[in-house]
């Protein structure tokens, strides 16, 4: 959505009214961001919205972008508030083959989530989320994660993204990456992540913003 | 280290950017600067470059990917590198080669405009700078088009020197050899003429 860069544009300052209801709005999108919102947006601090081409709109306050909207789409976060917040979205994760195709643009593709280095929730609500290696613990992560080698083991119930949840198509996502302890694309996901299980190819997220994009190169200044 | 991974801390996590690709310094690798993001983050956080780029670290980061997908990878970021690099020269190149033209237009007998070109070869927005010079000058600052494509800034008032001392001191990416000022006195001319 973003591959060509943005000039930006002016800022316009967002309703107090319009200003609750995104808060609601992003609550309800994402549960887990309750207990942070008010360090995301503070009551009394004035949001503003940015146009930017493709009907997009970016929330920013002063110059931290915070979230994204395709015309009345869900709210997306800026990759920016990812790394702020990390555990505080619904993730997947893709084998490292993938990264480089990511971060070019490319739409991102069943198999690089079903290898082994990929991951996707394993369906079992009880469990609590993960983010990249564990919330980045790094090689302490990986020695976890070591033992699941075949993705016919993810019922094994070891691993868990955002309460295990399975994730359905159109649902925000945040893409992680094999290795790496930062996330690198947001998205909506164009396949459930079970059909992404059951099937192992196709698209499931079309059309994100990755690092290096426009829209994470754009001046908001 | 300590600091920057708290995730279940209510606080947010502040994350280093790489300051020459501005992604995390993990994904330098992808970003076709690669060198120079070492050099970076050895220079500022040189605990984040033995985590990532030590022996330990690039063994394990490529030992899940199959021979012939190293290869292929390589190879990218080998063409991406490349491609970043002539971008940089090209760049270079039409800095060098372009110049900025502030020229003194004549418009009624003692009345002048003064009309700046070129700017956009130098990364600068012809709106902004117009709307700085009309602040800076008082006076009225619009960007317009011109026959021959492109655009170019008409301030009002002979202010031409006034200009050139302006973008020297605020913006340094024009060298000052690329700064021409010009008198037109076609106008003039045309005027006596007629």
């Amino acid at each position: 959505m973003f591959k060509k860069d943005i000039s930006p544009g002016s800022k316009s300052k967002v309703k107090s009214s319009v200003q609750r209801a995104i808060r609601t709005q992003l609550v309800q999108t994402y549960p887990l961001l309750a207990p942070h919102i008010d360090e995301i947006i503070p009551k009394k601090e004035q949001l503003d919205a940015m146009k930017i081409p493709e009907r997009v709109t970016l929330y920013l306050i002063g110059p931290t972008p915070l979230f994204y909207q395709h015309m009345t789409d869900a709210l997306l976060p800026h990759l920016k508030l990812v790394h702020r917040f990390p555990t505080c979205f619904p993730s997947i994760r893709i084998d490292r083959g993938a990264i480089r195709f990511v971060l070019s643009g490319a739409t991102l593709m069943a198999p690089g989530l079903t290898s082994t280095g990929g991951r996707l929730p394993s369906g079992n609500s009880e469990e609590k989320g993960g983010y990249g290696e564990l919330g980045g613990k790094g090689e302490e992560g990986k020695l976890y994660w070591k033992g699941d080698e075949d993705d016919d083991e993810r019922e094994d119930g070891k691993e868990g993204w955002y309460g295990g949840r399975e994730l359905e198509k159109g649902e925000p996502v945040v893409v992680c990456a094999e290795g790496k302890r930062e996330a690198c694309a947001v998205g909506l996901l164009s396949m459930g992540t079970k059909e992404c299980k059951e099937k192992g190819k196709g698209p499931v997220v079309e059309e994100g913003h990755y690092l290096g994009d426009g829209l994470w190169r754009l001046v908001t200044e | 280290m300590a600091d920057v991974e708290a995730p279940l801390e209510p606080q947010s996590r502040h994350v280093v950017y790489c300051g020459v690709c501005s992604l995390p310094p993990e994904y330098c690798e992808f970003g076709g600067t690669v060198k120079k993001c070492q050099d970076w983050l050895q220079k500022n956080h040189s605990n984040m470059y033995e985590r990532l780029w030590s022996e330990d670290a690039l063994a394990a980061a490529t030992s899940t990917l199959s021979l012939d997908a190293q290869k292929r990878a390589e190879k990218d970021a080998h063409k991406k590198a490349l491609k970043a690099e002539a971008a940089e020269a090209k760049q270079a190149a039409t800095i060098k080669s372009s110049k900025v033209i502030i020229k003194r237009v004549e418009r009624n007998k003692r009345k002048f405009v003064t009309t700046v070109t070129g700017l956009e070869n130098f990364g600068l927005e012809n709106k902004k700078v117009a709307k700085d010079l009309g602040k800076k000058f008082a006076t009225g600052a619009s960007v317009t088009k011109v026959a021959s494509g492109g655009e170019e800034i008409v301030v009002q008032g002979d202010v031409s020197e006034e200009i050139e001392e302006f973008f020297l001191e605020k913006f340094p990416v024009i060298p000052e050899d690329n700064i021409e000022l010009v008198e037109d006195k076609k106008k003039k001319g045309s005027g006596a003429g007629g």
